[in-house]
């Protein structure tokens, strides 16, 4: 490790609180559908898109009308995508002259960047056209993006709102943010990108004969338009099977920084936005200081295993940390912040191979998800996520001390933690279980490409990522296989709508309950207290479910690899 | 139910192409024209061409260097390397038994090239997209001996060439361009032109 790293690591983290309030100023903004500078502009667009779809943005809609709304829209979303990728061989935009995609692969590929996953069970370059990229993927990269910040609304209303039946109108949720935060955000950021060496082009290929005479042939396209909402919208499909490793997505140390501050600037807005929702920013803060302790200890763990490198290499006379899978201009700092920002949060881009961080750099990677990608989280996803964990706190608390279960003014009553441990029970469930049965099954053990507790991993990894909507992965898995295109398919969309169901359940049933007003009874939910306890919580709930398995794999793999015991 | 099943029908396949038309093609194809206007080479690639005008690569993608007379790349797990269409790390694991048998024989040529010291890692490690375009700074200078016996020039001299195509950067650490790197060689061989 070095001062450099850290300097990085601390103006990565000093920066983002400076921006959490200006953010989560201009997030309330749309939570309570106010008008904005931009409104000048794109307000003719606004008006235009709720008139031809019938839509009237004031009527408000209780939580299983918006559920219903929601589910539709992404349902609809999907079968175009579907559409999109499975005639691409027909459609224009093709200069490659790709074919359409299979069933089973268009199938995976809808659902993934519809629940905001961005699995690829493909490569980028080989596989997708440009207008595929723009039209079939691109769209969902803004929309889910935007779903999930309507959802993290719709349930801070609930806590917000006393004695009401609503929780706020979906379509206007989703047009606000995508037209006044990520569509004017993402056009900044592209000319950004594009002015710092990300390609922005409708050729395909590039030919050069390089100096020593040989024919390379570069794939481009449209990169830094998708790569923007890509980052900004915690999506994390690349345009290029390396993703933000590839030098067209991510060319210098800079683009780097500012990628990984994309990924998670909407959500530390989110926290001070939820602050100032229900009346105390002190409430959102408390919230973000959970989740940035959770955080710094990823960091830490993951920078210190991949600057004390590969004890396997070292034994043959390589000196350094883990380079494998890392690329120079980013160096060892960057590249591990990078996994655990994106880990954190649910992006899944990556600017380093996972698959081949020393096993417990590569662990924590899988553990963040592991403890629902509540560390920052998704855009939308991860606040709502983590408020969930705040009501199990809250009633521990009140089983530990005997007060009355309440959180920011609101009774936490039977109903709401039932619903809650139901959201968060999706995950140990899907995961351990798809997990199980991909590492009995002949299919599934056809899967990963290395050997031993490290193929343990790569499965592991793979139905952690999908069921936390992730999208990274231990990339030597082959998962462009009926087995696995299908059952992450279900993996995702189970870790997105059975978790946002509950939750949306949740909030309309604190929504129609009165205001209960701090009393001595109530547990403060501001001081450090209750940051402990918070991520007390998150860990033991994550250890208890998934250790077993991460003695199986990571674990397993550290002691082999201290040992130089090779598979 | 049923008519709140309809009415939300819709409002959602209204939106989805609505949202299409904007997002996936106003969008990208409005940012394409804007780049292309305002940044041609960056938009393009960033290529580069040589004396005689031929584009010999993108300033910011790795390219394979096989001559001792160059500098050379990272080991590349991109195709068969450094392909431009198949971007993509070995996903090796740690302590993988294929790991040691790709490592090993690098590290023995290396050896057999003369450098004694510890190898610096990036030189016998697979990238994460197999095209990156640097070297870190120690594994250049341990291949400068090799450079300069090649061209038969002094080693002070490749040495300084290095130093002088050191980049660093506030948020990111020492690295050299290799085709910048090589370049800078050939055009220090009194510009006779290399190939």
């Amino acid at each position: 490790m070095t001062l450099q790293g850290w300097f990085l690591i601390l103006a990565f983290i000093g920066l983002l609180l400076a921006l959490t309030k200006p953010v989560g100023l201009w997030l309330h903004a749309l939570y309570e559908g106010r008008r904005t500078p931009l409104h000048r502009v794109l307000g003719p667009v606004e008006r235009g898109f709720y008139r031809l779809s019938g839509i009237d943005p004031a009527a408000e809609q209780g939580w299983r009308r918006y559920a219903l709304h929601m589910l539709l829209f992404n349902v609809v979303l999907m079968a175009f995508t579907y559409a999109v990728l499975r005639l691409q061989g027909v459609l224009p935009g093709n200069p490659q002259r790709l074919a359409g995609l299979s069933p089973h692969l268009a199938f995976n590929t809808a659902i993934s960047f519809a629940t905001n996953t961005n699995w690829q069970s493909y490569g980028g370059e080989s596989t997708m056209s440009n207008l595929s990229q723009m039209l079939g993927l691109a769209i969902h990269n803004f929309l889910s993006a935007a779903t999930g910040i309507a959802l993290a609304f719709a349930l801070f209303r609930g806590f917000a709102r006393a004695e009401a039946k609503t929780v706020g109108n979906f379509w206007a949720d989703v047009t606000r943010v995508t037209l006044y935060l990520l569509l004017p955000l993402c056009i900044v950021y592209t000319l950004f990108l594009i002015a710092s060496g990300v390609p922005q082009t409708l050729a395909a290929t590039i030919e050069v004969d390089t100096l020593e005479g040989i024919r390379q042939v570069l794939a481009t396209g449209p990169v830094a338009s998708q790569e923007a909402i890509k980052m900004l919208g915690t999506n994390g499909g690349g345009f290029f099977n390396a993703n933000s490793a590839h030098p067209f997505e991510n060319p210098t140390a800079l683009t780097n920084f500012v990628q990984m501050l994309s990924i998670f600037v909407v959500g530390f807005g989110l926290t001070w936005c939820f602050g100032r929702a229900v009346g105390n920013t002190r409430q959102g803060w408390a919230i973000l200081s959970a989740m940035v302790i959770l955080f710094l200890a990823g960091v830490t763990v993951t920078y210190w295993q991949e600057a004390a490198g590969n004890p396997v290499l070292h034994h043959l006379g390589v000196a350094g940390g883990n380079m494998e899978g890392k690329e120079v201009r980013f160096g060892i700092a960057a590249s591990s912040l990078f996994a655990v920002v994106t880990t954190a949060a649910s992006c899944g881009a990556v600017n380093a191979m996972h698959d081949s961080f020393t096993a417990l750099g590569g662990m924590i990677p899988l553990f963040n998800m592991q403890l629902g990608e509540v560390v920052i989280g998704g855009v939308g996803a991860g606040i709502y996520g983590f408020l969930l964990f705040a009501i199990l706190a809250v009633f521990v608390a009140g089983l530990m001390v005997g007060r009355t279960p309440e959180y920011v003014g609101k009774k936490i009553e039977a109903r709401e933690v039932k619903l809650a441990v139901l959201a968060i029970a999706v995950l140990p469930l899907m995961i351990l279980g798809l997990t199980a049965l991909s590492s009995v099954a002949a299919q599934g053990l056809a899967g990963p490409l290395n050997k031993g507790p490290h193929g343990f991993s790569e499965i592991l990894y793979a139905f952690t990522s999908a069921v936390g909507n992730n999208g990274s992965a231990f990339a030597g898995l082959t998962a462009s296989t009926p087995w696995y295109d299908g059952l992450l398919g279900v993996a995702m969309w189970a870790g997105r709508f059975f978790v946002i169901v509950p939750m949306l359940a949740i909030a309309g049933s604190l929504a129609a309950k009165k205001h209960t007003p701090e009393s001595a009874g109530s547990f403060p939910t501001t001081g450090g207290l209750w940051v402990g306890l918070l991520v007390g919580i998150i860990l033991i709930l994550g250890g208890l479910t998934f250790l077993p398995s991460l003695a199986l794999g990571p674990i397993a793999d550290h002691l082999a690899m201290i040992r130089g015991q090779l598979s | 139910m049923g008519k709140d099943f309809t009415s939300a029908l819709r409002p959602a396949i209204v939106m989805t192409i609505l949202f299409a038309a904007l997002l996936g093609l106003a969008y990208p194809l409005a940012m394409t024209g804007i780049g292309q206007a305002l940044f041609p080479h960056q938009a393009n690639g960033s290529l580069i061409a040589d004396a005689q005008g031929r584009v010999i690569g993108s300033e910011i993608v790795g390219q394979a260097f096989a001559a001792d007379r160059y500098f050379q790349t990272r080991p590349s797990a991109a195709g068969k390397g450094y392909d431009g269409l198949a971007s993509s790390g070995s996903n090796l694991g740690p302590a993988a038994q294929a790991l040691v048998d790709r490592v090993k024989p690098d590290v023995d040529r290396r050896r057999h090239e003369g450098i004694a010291g510890p190898i610096p890692a990036d030189l016998v490690t697979a990238s994460g997209s197999g095209l990156d375009p640097d070297l870190s700074p120690a594994a250049a200078l341990a291949q400068a001996p090799r450079v300069a016996r090649a061209r038969g020039i002094a080693w002070e001299r490749v040495r300084a060439l290095v130093a002088e195509q050191t980049e660093d950067s506030l948020f990111g650490v020492p690295h050299v361009n290799v085709l910048a790197l090589n370049r800078a060689l050939d055009s220090l061989a009194s510009g006779s032109p290399s190939r």
